[in-house]
């Protein structure tokens, strides 16, 4: 672990240079840029962590075991820091978890892994205090440990960052803060401490910035920093890399590799094995509510934990042999303002898609890919000329009119955007479908047909659900998401554009998701995924460019194409700001 | 402690049984309130909701529930398409008194021909002259982002001006020796707005209510225009994504609200009320937004609601006379039914949960 830190690649460190001569705090950067360049960071800052911010002493002062963990280095100690055992919790007709035990050691980063429904989310429920569990027994430190809610779990020593942030876009970094402490300190005490831990956990954050103005990966450092201001012993990540570039999620597990090393464990919750093989000291794998497996995830290959996790052997998606046509859309020198108020322009961009042929734009949400996708689904309005589909352009169409020419769209938000969250399935299905299926005629709708067609994609997408009639909020996301992709996909789309198609959806249901797109571009279809997810992109596209402030890179052949190098298009595209790190 | 907890799905047992259960909270506190003015609340209860269709002089009163209701029930059926759809048409009062100023305008310039064009064209006048005070707000909210609640509203006070002004001068009566007021169009049989079927109460505005309620309803479960109301209403982003114009939705919903108001407005000039004076609104446009949502936004529930409505306007009435209470006990009374009814509105999205929270959820 140590030595991947100590080679650490030479455009991390010019990033962090970068970074730091914009960052609020001046007078520490020319020191930090030093050891940036020169020293792995968590080496050289353990000794100036006490000084900056009496972390340890208050530990010390709290429990004598947390100091004599974090002096040694990355000593871990034998005596659990917390240990479950036998803990159930049922739910009506299904059982959440199922005897699990788990063990966690001080200072350990250990991996939650599991499918979507395999009872992660409620295990980490009850450590939190947010469920109780129906038997079985929690301990910390070796004492009972039955929270009943999460304020007493917090002051037991466990914080949490949940994947989905509850931050409030007009209020600054501090104000977010404030707002979730029972007692916030005085404003400029309370920065002058988001300062000090966000300095000393390399987290390059200004308390007095608007968090509409942040990226994903600050604001969630925002909620990191919460967490940490509040001392934790054991802190869970749910999801953290999901809205992360690669350059950012080197500094999130450097913050977290620097945490462990003071004895902070971490249970680290993630669909990505590879990130789990480079991060975690150990994984307890979850299927069906049981613990089906522990294992090292260093010395076990990423294709073992899936199939553990599924408990099947895994099919990759496969593309098949196809060729690429003619040019079916062509976007030229789009430019557009966002609608909202914290959104981002589109500025100058040019890319074609052919029939048959999968472009994957990558990027951190927030980037554009919001507005891109309403512009081509025809939400947004577009000047003459910039987007044309075969021959005709697409300005002042909108997005009725472009299904019937058979451009269609599934936007990233499935509740509120993809789907009315209160209306049926049937209803949804209405939504997109009414022209290319026939739904309406003359403006009368077709309910008993709508309903055959929204069967139709419950069946073919396996979407599960008791029917049709129940409305779209009741479905998990996973199941809304086939939904969504799947209404669009049995149109026959000549063109189809997906925003985030597996985000949030666990692995089977992704790679199903996958496949489809991957079968609608063998037959013939143009298809434009935006993604925040590389692997997804590497995996199913032809051709890759990366979106960044609004603008779009060349597009580029996927072939021989490495992490590293699309991270560099991701954070320093066209020599514009680099993604705020 | 009580906690109130979302439910997962809404509760379509309790979006039928808050509007009763609204009904009945507000009789209690109702009586608790005619029993401080020191009045006997089983009394005044019965006066308002049983002697109306169930006493003595029913055979008067019943004709009036629809006299009374048509115009609620109409305004209603136009306030709820927007109300669906998240625009919030506040003034109906206005428009109702615009259509009736049109409406009645049409009628006089004929004065005294006989023709039986004259009444269809005052129903035309009457309906433009509504929905054209309607896009007012419309049209400044899709051109300048206006907020509609507050354009709508202050119409309102525009038009009760107008209304002052056309009672005073141009539509004065010049045979009235100099009172304010229109010539009375009951005494003008080609633009009078009589009883079908002679008491019964049924005019044509009331036949023009039930045309409507069928056409929404049709419009809001088969028509892609009323889908595309109440998908703008559940999720904008999504009715946007699914292919709806906000603007021209705005302007529809605005424009069939303020049309309906108007034709209310024509047909209660040109029957009922008989002529244009200072004091013709009597508050049809803003009880009707009660109406709207205690029927549920739902074309038969706004028939019930209606019907309701005008049993509490002519049941205060006969409260008022008998029993003297003041009239803004009346208007209390009803006030109370909305807010009772929005109140519980809760219900439907939530429940309440008693006893102290645990973590098990």
């Amino acid at each position: 672990m140590r030595t991947r830190l100590g080679v650490a690649s030479p455009h991390i460190q010019w990033h962090r240079k970068v970074i730091h001569t914009k960052s609020a705090f001046l007078p520490k950067a020319q020191k930090r840029r030093k050891y940036a360049q020169c020293e792995p960071v968590w080496r050289t800052k353990t000794t100036k962590t006490c000084a900056a911010y009496c972390r340890e002493g208050h530990r010390a002062a709290t429990n004598g075991q947390g100091s004599a963990a974090s002096q040694g280095e990355r000593t871990k100690m034998t005596a659990p820091l917390l240990q479950l055992s036998g803990v159930t919790k049922a739910y009506p007709g299904v059982v959440a978890n199922d005897s699990v035990s788990l063990s966690i050691g001080l200072g350990e980063i250990h991996a939650l892994l599991g499918e979507n429904g395999a009872g992660k989310s409620t295990l980490v429920k009850m450590i939190y205090g947010l469920v109780k569990p129906d038997a079985g027994t929690m301990q910390m430190f070796g004492k009972a440990f039955a929270p009943t809610d999460p304020r007493t779990a917090r002051a037991a020593g466990v914080g949490m960052v949940f994947q989905h942030f509850s931050l409030f876009d007009a209020l600054t970094v501090a104000e977010n803060i404030a707002l979730g402490m029972e007692t916030p300190p005085p404003m400029r005490t309370l920065a002058a401490r988001i300062r000090d831990v966000s300095e000393t956990y390399g987290l390059p954050l200004s308390p007095d910035r608007i968090v509409g103005d942040l990226s994903a990966g600050e604001r969630q450092r925002v909620e990191i920093i919460r967490c940490l201001l509040q001392d934790p012993k054991l802190l869970i990540m749910d999801e953290p890399t999901s809205v992360l570039t690669p350059q950012e999620v080197e500094i999130l597990f450097e913050t977290l590799r620097k945490l462990s090393a003071e004895g902070t464990a971490i249970l680290y919750i993630s669909h990505k094995l590879e990130e789990i093989r480079a991060l975690c000291d150990a994984a307890t794998i979850l299927r069906g509510g049981k613990v089906v497996g522990t294992c090292v995830p260093r010395d076990t290959s990423a294709r073992d934990m899936a199939e553990l996790m599924v408990g099947s052997t895994l099919a990759t998606p496969k593309s098949a042999a196809h060729v690429t046509g003619a040019v079916v859309l062509s976007v030229t020198a789009l430019s557009a303002a966002s609608p909202s108020a914290f959104g981002m322009a589109l500025k100058d961009i040019s890319f074609q898609v052919q029939s048959g042929e999968v472009l994957g734009i990558g990027g951190v949400a927030g980037n554009g890919q919001d507005e891109l996708l309403a512009v081509l689904s025809g939400e947004l309005p577009c000047k003459a000329g910039m987007v044309r589909f075969q021959d005709h352009d697409m300005a002042g169409i909108g997005p009725e009119a472009r299904r019937g020419f058979g451009v269609l769209a599934a936007p990233e938000e499935r509740l509120g955007h993809a789907a009315a969250p209160n209306m049926s399935l049937i209803e949804n299905a209405m939504l997109t479908g009414a022209a290319r299926e026939g739904l309406s005629k003359r403006g009368m709708l077709n309910w008993p047909k709508t309903r055959i067609f929204a069967e139709r994609i419950i069946k073919e997408f396996d979407v599960r659900t008791p029917g049709p009639e129940n409305a779209a909020r009741s479905l998990s996301g996973g199941n809304l998401q086939k939904f969504v992709i799947g209404r669009e996909v049995l149109q026959r789309p000549e063109v189809l554009v997906v925003n985030q198609p597996t985000w949030g959806v666990d692995a089977a249901a992704a790679a199903d998701i996958r496949q489809a797109l991957l079968d609608l571009a063998a037959n013939g279809a143009a298809l434009i995924v935006i993604s925040q997810d590389l692997d997804e992109l590497m995996e199913i596209s032809d051709r890759f460019a990366a979106l960044n402030e609004g603008r779009l890179s060349a597009p580029v052949s996927t072939q021989g194409l490495d992490v590293e190098q699309i991270g560099l298009m991701l954070g320093g595209a066209h020599g514009m700001e680099v993604a705020h790190v | 402690m009580i906690r109130i907890e979302a439910r997962p799905q809404p509760s379509a047992m309790m979006a039928y049984a808050t509007p009763v259960l609204a009904v009945l909270l507000t009789m209690v506190f109702g009586g608790v309130l005619f029993a401080a003015l020191g009045k006997d609340p089983f009394q005044a209860i019965a006066t308002i909701f049983w002697e109306p269709v169930f006493g003595e002089f029913s055979f008067y009163y019943r004709p009036q529930l629809l006299v009374k209701g048509a115009p609620l029930v109409l305004i209603a059926i136009g306030l709820a398409l927007g109300f669906k759809a998240g625009i919030w048409n506040i003034g109906a009062e206005g428009q109702y008194i615009v259509g009736a100023i049109c409406g009645a305008a049409m009628g006089l310039a004929f004065y005294p021909t006989e023709s039986v064009f004259i009444f269809p064209l005052m129903v035309l006048a009457g309906a433009v002259g509504g929905c054209i005070w309607a896009l007012i707000p419309g049209v400044l909210k899709v051109k300048f982002g206006t907020n509609e609640i507050l354009v709508s509203l202050m119409l309102v006070y525009v038009a009760e001006q107008l209304l002052a002004s056309m009672s005073l001068g141009l539509l004065k009566n010049p045979e009235g020796f100099g009172f304010p007021g229109s010539r009375n169009l009951q005494q003008y049989p080609s633009a009078h707005n009589a009883e079908l079927i002679a008491n019964t109460g049924m005019h044509w505005g009331v036949v023009a209510a039930l045309i409507a309620v069928i056409f929404s309803y049709i419009l809001l479960t088969r028509h892609r225009l009323g889908f595309a109301i109440r998908v703008t209403g559940e999720a904008p982003r999504a009715a946007r994504f699914g292919g709806v114009n906000p603007s021209r939705l705005i302007l529809f919903c605005l424009g069939v609200s303020g049309l309906l108001a108007g034709l209310a407005g024509m047909f209660e000039v040109a029957g009922p009320a008989g002529q244009i004076s200072i004091d013709f609104n009597v508050g049809y446009g803003f009880t009707a937004i009660i109406v709207a949502f205690l029927g549920r936004l739902n074309p038969i529930g706004i028939v019930l609601a209606g019907l309701l409505m005008a049993l509490t306007y002519i049941g205060g009435d006969i409260a008022q006379s008998q029993l003297g209470l003041p009239a803004a006990a009346i208007q209390v009374f009803q006030g109370m039914l909305l807010f009772f009814l929005l109140a519980l509105d809760l219900l439907t999205n939530y429940r309440v949960r008693f006893g102290t929270p645990e973590a098990a959820t």
